[in-house]
């Protein structure tokens, strides 16, 4: 009896393949899209997936880890992905190193804004306390140790502001967020920029470091007199009260879809990589960065691109994740490209190439003769 | 002859043979992976000691992936001998006391429950404690105990307040108090089990001889189950030295000196959980995998200090 069990389990299996053998067929049509990098834009990217997946009728899928952005750079660099996510724009001798293994460019192609907004808890004040580049930098730095400073003061008049003490809490992870924050301090205060500097991560002069967002986020709002910093998504998310600032040009700007979006519009390098913290867009949200996609331009040169099916499909899912995807973006509290970066972007896809063949010209003007796809 | 003698001198069949060699094989490969994960990680940590010289990475006070890229090791080093040391001071007498009391005292059903519920504390994943830590430990702690001391030492005593910190909850206190209570099942189950195999003659003895029961938990069931102890208080400090999660998420890391008592700190699982995953300059990645590999030569350090004092206490028995 035993051995009439075994065999039938045994032969099951065998016999179940068999008739696998059609859908092996379709598979071949389908397509994986592989990428990794920073969490920041892992819940657009995610919705650009579903998205895109439901747009080409399920044959291509865009899988995605988000591993941070170190990681997803490192990633790049060793091939073992056929795009990046960062929110910090590849250095020059990264750049170097690229063109010499690979005899391309690696393209650092904006697809999103991110933006950095002060949280604080101060019992009895809400929403939109103003602070200027002056004061942030002098908390951060502890010089400013009380919400009753009189610089604090001058900006917001109407505001009952008490002896509470000021404790600062930061990312103790690397993290682009930090990135963002302490590039908009090394340009307003050279302090900050030669003691401390920007990175993903840094030697904070002064307060407490949380894990991730979620952990600023749980010290700032346990901690009364805490002040922190975090991305707009995340601040409307949990109902956190959020500064307003004011940039290079004196204007007080409430930060949202369109001071950031407005960060954006100045003159823009071919390349992209800057960093316009500290925006001379008169009504620019002064912390605002991009976030990029890393894509090599030589694609038969990178190692996880098998296939120049593969190539052509990685390079319709980026035309349409800066055109059409772009939707997807304020809803999940993501600001929109403006319409001059998107003129950078598809400047750089096309000059993508598979074997010399400017497949990314091809993908373009595939893209302006269909028109939208329904 | 002796036992071991005896059983060699049983006739060896080749399926004894094989089953011999599978299991020296698998004992090799337990010895290879802990020596290959020890070279690995020197391998990825060699950069970092020869940018900094041996004796500047461990003792250097400065860690700063941001302007200057110097990388030293000590302000990790002092948060981990602190949080963890601390946590076994604070943790050992209530853990012997509570296995003593279940293993003595109890009445039966007690026993059982305290037990259960000891382990359980193990059971509880570390990010979890992490999370309680966070919303409910934390906030308790700055209300009751940071904020009033720090307040009367600022009425009464300023010159302490260095010494204090910043009392905002999340620090080395609050860390190794944390740490404390997830080493206590550990130190508790093991002084149990010792406690529970003192033969029964001991104890009679030391009751002819008109002990009370405390003289006789004092004389005879507690100095023979030092063995015990003594493993389940190493098996804590291991536990301690590589908790990451929990501490992470509680002790403010700041990664510079001065450390004090009620403010921020830092330890080597912390450090490196946060900032691995982004590290992108290769110093920066040689240094957190340099001062990984301390942390592994210093557990191992522990547990072969730990079988030192065992071997002596079994010697002093014998």
């Amino acid at each position: 009896m035993k051995k009439l069990v075994f065999i039938t389990v045994g032969i099951m299996p065998m016999i179940a393949s068999c008739f696998q053998g059609n859908s092996a067929k379709d598979l071949d049509s389908k397509t994986t899209i592989i990428g990794a990098g920073a969490s920041f834009p892992a819940p657009l990217i995610t919705a650009m997936a579903d998205e895109y997946r439901t747009y080409t009728d399920k044959k291509v899928t865009v899988n995605y880890q988000s591993i941070g952005s170190g990681g997803g750079v490192r990633q790049f660099v060793e091939q073992t992905i056929m795009f990046a996510m960062s929110e910090a724009y590849l250095e020059d001798e990264v750049l170097e190193s690229i063109e010499t293994s690979t005899g391309g460019k690696a393209f650092n192609i904006p697809i999103t804004l991110a933006d950095v907004v002060p949280i604080y808890n101060i019992p009895g004040v809400d929403k939109g306390l103003v602070f200027n580049s002056d004061v942030l930098a002098g908390i951060f730095l502890g010089r400013i140790i009380r919400w009753d400073n009189p610089e604090i003061k001058e900006l917001n008049p109407g505001v009952d502001l008490g002896p509470l003490p000021i404790t600062v809490v930061h990312r103790s992870d690397g993290s682009g967020t930090t990135n963002l924050w302490t590039s908009y301090l090394s340009q307003v205060s050279d302090e900050w920029k030669d003691l401390v500097g920007s990175g993903t991560s840094v030697r904070w002069p002064v307060g407490v470091g949380g894990s991730g967002n979620e952990g600023v986020a749980g010290a700032v709002m346990n901690s009364p007199g805490a002040i922190g910093y975090t991305s707009l998504s995340y601040a409307l998310l949990n109902n956190m009260s959020y500064g307003y600032l004011v940039n290079s040009s004196g204007n007080v700007i409430e930060p949202g879809f369109e001071s950031t979006t407005e960060a954006a519009n100045i003159e823009i390098p071919e390349d992209t990589r800057v960093l316009f913290t500290n925006t001379s867009s008169p009504r620019g949200y002064p912390v605002a960065g991009f976030t990029w996609i890393l894509v090599h331009e030589n694609l038969d040169k990178n190692k996880a691109v098998k296939s120049r099916e593969e190539a052509v499909e990685l390079i319709r899912f980026l035309v349409w994740a800066i055109t059409e995807g772009q939707e997807l973006a304020e809803p999940l509290g993501y600001a929109r490209l403006p319409e001059t970066v998107v003129k950078r972007d598809i400047g750089m896809i096309a000059r993508i190439k598979w074997m010399g063949e400017d497949i990314g010209q091809q993908v373009l003007d595939e893209f302006e003769l269909l028109g939208n796809h329904s | 002859m002796s036992d071991r003698d005896f059983i060699r001198a049983i006739p060896v069949r080749s399926g004894d043979k094989l089953f011999v060699r599978i299991l020296e094989l698998l004992a090799a490969v337990i010895i290879l992976l802990t020596v290959g994960l020890a070279i690995i990680t020197l391998h990825g940590g060699i950069e970092a000691f020869r940018e900094f010289g041996l004796t500047g990475f461990i003792g250097g006070k400065i860690w700063d992936p941001g302007v200057s890229k110097q990388f030293g090791a000590l302000p990790f080093l002092v948060g981990t001998a602190v949080t963890s040391l601390g946590a076994l001071i604070i943790a050992f007498f209530p853990a012997v006391a509570t296995a003593v009391f279940i293993s003595e005292y109890a009445p039966e059903w007690l026993a059982k429950l305290v037990d259960n519920l000891v382990n359980l504390i193990a059971a509880v994943p570390s990010v979890v404690i992490g999370l309680w830590g966070i919303f409910v430990f934390v906030p308790w702690m700055r209300e009751a105990v940071y904020q009033p001391v720090f307040n009367w030492a600022m009425e009464h005593y300023p010159s302490l307040l260095p010494l204090l910190g910043n009392p905002v909850g999340y620090g080395l206190t609050s860390a190794t108090i944390i740490l404390a209570l997830m080493i206590i099942p550990f130190i508790v189950a093991l002084t149990k089990d010792a406690i529970d195999q003192v033969p029964v003659e001991q104890r009679e003895a030391a009751y002819a001889l008109g002990a009370t029961r405390w003289e006789v938990i004092r004389m005879a069931v507690l100095p023979y189950s030092k063995g015990g102890i003594l493993a389940g208080s190493i098996l804590g400090l291991g536990r301690a030295l590589g908790e990451t999660m929990a501490v992470a998420m509680l002790i403010g890391n700041k990664n510079t000196f001065p450390f004090s008592l009620f403010g921020p700190g830092a330890t080597i699982p912390s450090v490196i959980i946060s900032e691995f995953r982004e590290a992108v300059s290769s110093m920066h990645l040689s240094s957190l995998m340099a001062i990984g590999l301390l942390l592994f030569v210093i557990s191992m350090l522990v547990n072969m200090l730990a079988a030192w004092m065992g071997k002596k206490v079994r010697n002093e028995r014998a």
